[in-house]
């Protein structure tokens, strides 16, 4: 065990990776030497070389395409795109060639050795075009797995299975938690399956369901809630597409209240698609209408940021309201 | 000498190979380092009050960017991004344009928008995203945006104005406005595919707009030679789209003012889109964010220090008797006092009213926009000390 904070976590599984197969490539905007913005893989180009870890020209569409290509002919490519805010240029390649690679040639071809990692999320004074979270744009795209970490340990482990899963994987990081979450991960190589909701905590009143850098604000939420005596359970999504039902419907049947929360705008986000899905299964076992604690439809602002997160007392606040129903 | 009729290429029996060294690109330079003339240079258009305006907005923006990041140092802003080495870039091409031609930047261009005539005040505004800024507090820091000045506000992700300012230009055109748009990118931001679309797009239609790239040696720690590309900078890619291209010396004020002169001649009155490289260098890090020292070398910061555009116009300037040290400490005096006391007062204004935040996402706020509001003021209401900046006036 070693005290890590999230980056530290992330760059020792790229390390760790690395190690483990000749043919695992990281790259991205100054991802080289310099060891990225965030210095996500630093020491990587001094360990494994220049070919290894390298710097790409600045062009998002051109670095998606390129490890599409690579992750195609057997290798693993782990491209980093800066800021998931400037992931869109690589849409493209991402909807259309990513995520149906295996489906349209009929598994004659396919990108499993592909992951995206990208830095996303707000609260750092971003504005429009550091802050987003752009989840729900590629939920709505079959074929590619979507999966954020809530903390050092779960980063690591979730990140090693990223990069070896068979499918291609948009794994996103938040960025807020960075340096401010740490906590002890293993030195070794370990796994966090894919596809699996974590409970982080048993209770019998509510689910409280979030992802991410979200994880922290509806801890401190909950905290605040079992001081008024609301016994809460609390679940990270951890893989956001596909989605566990299971872990979360079997949740909220036996609390019958659900709220969930969402840095992104409200609209079209991805709490909408898991309400939807709950209400169809556990219809009669609701006590109260699944809450939803998300950004306002607006673009994300730099000065009333926050005004417009939805932080820990809004969803402190829908608890009430669902418990008060 | 054969030729295919119908593309009129010439036909050739054994195989060509073209490479970088096919065609070699030359650099305009009218004023040398040590601050004179070449003696055979083309002048630009000039006389003495266009040349003292120019220097003394390079050095108002001098002066601006050295006390901003003083002031992110001391947390009084939360980010900034100056322009130092570059200011001749941005300044002596604005000087070369007529007041109605729009301006695209890409986010380091302050001294263009200063040459327009934007106040000390409107900079600090949008600096500390208060309710007076134009931007309304909705962007970071430096992502200047101005009609009144045709400056079109800043975006921060990279190349996305350069084929706008395609789009742009066509409608000057169309409109028979005789203006055109300048749009300047780093040599970074010219390996999106935006670029690739707006110079092509550009070509095609005859379109009056200057494609002004401001090579300055580096995309954040990515070098510009063998990392962002391995040809010869960014100017050939301009005759491989059919356009009029020139290079030249970023640092040289009368070589940026001359070739956008003729730039703007060519948009303006032969619907040529130009390409203009301007050859630099980055003095400051990409942003406060960053620290070069990670990436490059003190030697190549002081190669770079001793071709100064600054200095090197101040040189010229004061040979010619139209510069003397007590106007330069004299302005450098005068701008520190303004700056000091536009900064000390645009901090005491407030944000703008939380109202603000449902503003403009559409022309007019929408029902549920409208709802979301009403909750989120029932909720400040709730918790006013959790949102200190606006719960002090939500009627």
């Amino acid at each position: 065990m070693a005290k890590m904070n999230l980056l530290q976590a992330i760059n020792s599984a790229l390390d760790l990776a690395m190690a483990k197969h000749d043919n695992v490539y990281s790259f991205g905007e100054d991802t080289g030497g310099f060891g990225g913005v965030f210095r996500a893989t630093s020491g990587l180009t001094e360990k494994y070389g220049k070919h290894r870890n390298f710097n790409t020209p600045l062009v998002e569409q051109g670095i998606i395409g390129f490890a599409n290509g690579l992750a195609s002919q057997g290798s693993y490519a782990i491209a980093e795109i800066q800021f998931g805010d400037y992931i869109f240029p690589a849409f493209d390649q991402i909807v259309n060639e990513t995520a149906k690679f295996r489906y349209r040639s009929g598994n004659e071809f396919n990108v499993g050795g592909l992951t995206i990692r990208t830095p996303y999320g707000g609260g750092i004074a971003g504005g429009h075009y550091h802050s987003q979270s752009p989840e729900a744009y590629f939920a709505h795209t079959p074929g590619i797995k979507i999966v954020t970490p809530r903390n050092p340990y779960e980063a690591k482990g979730l990140l090693l299975s990223a990069i070896f899963d068979k499918n291609p994987v948009l794994f996103m990081e938040p960025k807020r938690l960075y340096r401010a979450s740490t906590g002890d991960v293993p030195e070794e190589e370990y796994t966090i399956p894919l596809g699996k909701a974590e409970v982080v905590k048993e209770g019998k009143d509510i689910t409280v369901l979030g992802w991410g850098a979200q994880m922290e604000m509806i801890e401190k939420a909950v905290e605040k809630s079992e001081e008024d005596g609301v016994s809460c359970e609390v679940i990270d999504l951890r893989t956001i597409s596909p989605w566990d039902v299971e872990t979360v419907t079997q949740s909220v049947l036996k609390t019958g209240r659900l709220v969930i929360t969402q840095e992104a705008p409200i609209t079209g986000g991805f709490a909408s698609e898991i309400a939807a899905t709950v209400q169809d299964k556990c219809f009669l076992y609701l006590e109260s209408p699944i809450g939803r604690v998300c950004g306002i439809d607006v673009p994300y602002p730099l000065c009333h940021e926050k005004e417009y997160m939805a932080d820990h007392l809004k969803i402190y606040e829908a608890i009430k309201r669902s418990m008060n129903y | 000498m054969a030729k295919d009729k119908k593309h009129n290429t010439e036909i050739v029996t054994k195989p060509k190979w073209f490479d970088k060294d096919s065609v070699t690109i030359p650099m305009l330079q009218i004023l040398k380092e040590d601050g004179s003339f070449h003696k055979d240079a083309d002048m630009p258009e000039y006389d003495k009050e266009l040349i003292v305006k120019i220097h003394d907005t390079m050095q108002f923006i001098r002066i601006l960017d050295e006390r901003m990041i003083a002031a992110q140092r001391q947390g009084r802003i939360s980010f900034y991004l100056a322009s130092r080495g570059e200011e001749a870039a941005s300044v002596a091409s604005a000087a070369a344009l007529d007041f109605g031609d729009m301006i695209m930047g890409q986010y380091r261009e302050q001294g263009a928008l200063a040459y327009r005539g934007f106040t000390v005040e409107q900079f600090m505004n949008q600096l500390f995203s208060n309710e007076k800024d134009l931007g309304k507090g909705r962007q970071m820091p430096v992502h200047y945006g101005c009609a009144d000045l045709n400056f079109m506000t800043i975006s921060s992700p990279l190349g996305t104005q350069i084929p706008q300012a395609t789009g742009y230009a066509f409608g000057q055109k169309m409109d028979k406005t005789g203006k055109c748009t300048i749009c300047y990118f780093g040599e970074g931001a010219a390996s999106e595919g935006d670029f690739h679309a707006a110079l092509n797009m550009a070509s095609v239609y005859k379109v009056p707009v200057i494609f002004f790239c401001r090579n300055n040696g580096y995309a954040i720690s990515t070098p510009a030679q063998g990392e962002q590309y391995s040809g010869d900078g960014i100017a050939p890619r301009g005759i491989g789209y059919g356009m009029k291209t020139i290079r030249i010396d970023g640092n040289d004020a009368f070589a940026v003012l001359k070739a956008t002169q003729e730039a703007r001649r060519l948009a303006v009155e032969e619907n040529e889109p130009v390409l203009i490289e301007a050859m630099s260098y980055r003095m400051s890090g990409h942003s406060t964010s960053d620290d070069p020292t990670g990436y490059r070398t003190r030697e190549e910061e002081a190669d770079w220090q001793a071709k100064d555009p600054l200095d090197r116009l101040q040189k010229w300037m004061m040979n010619e008797g139209w510069l003397d040290k007590d106007h330069v400490e004299e302005h450098h005096a005068e701008v520190k006092a303004k700056v000091l006391a536009a900064l000390k007062e645009s901090e005491k204004v407030p944000v703008p009213h939380v109202d603000e935040l449902i503003n403009d996402v559409y022309d007019k706020p929408t029902d549920m926009l409208k709802e979301q509001l009403d909750e989120l003021k029932e909720h400040i209401r709730k918790y006013p000390d959790a949102y200190s900046k606006t719960s002090g006036r939500l009627d």
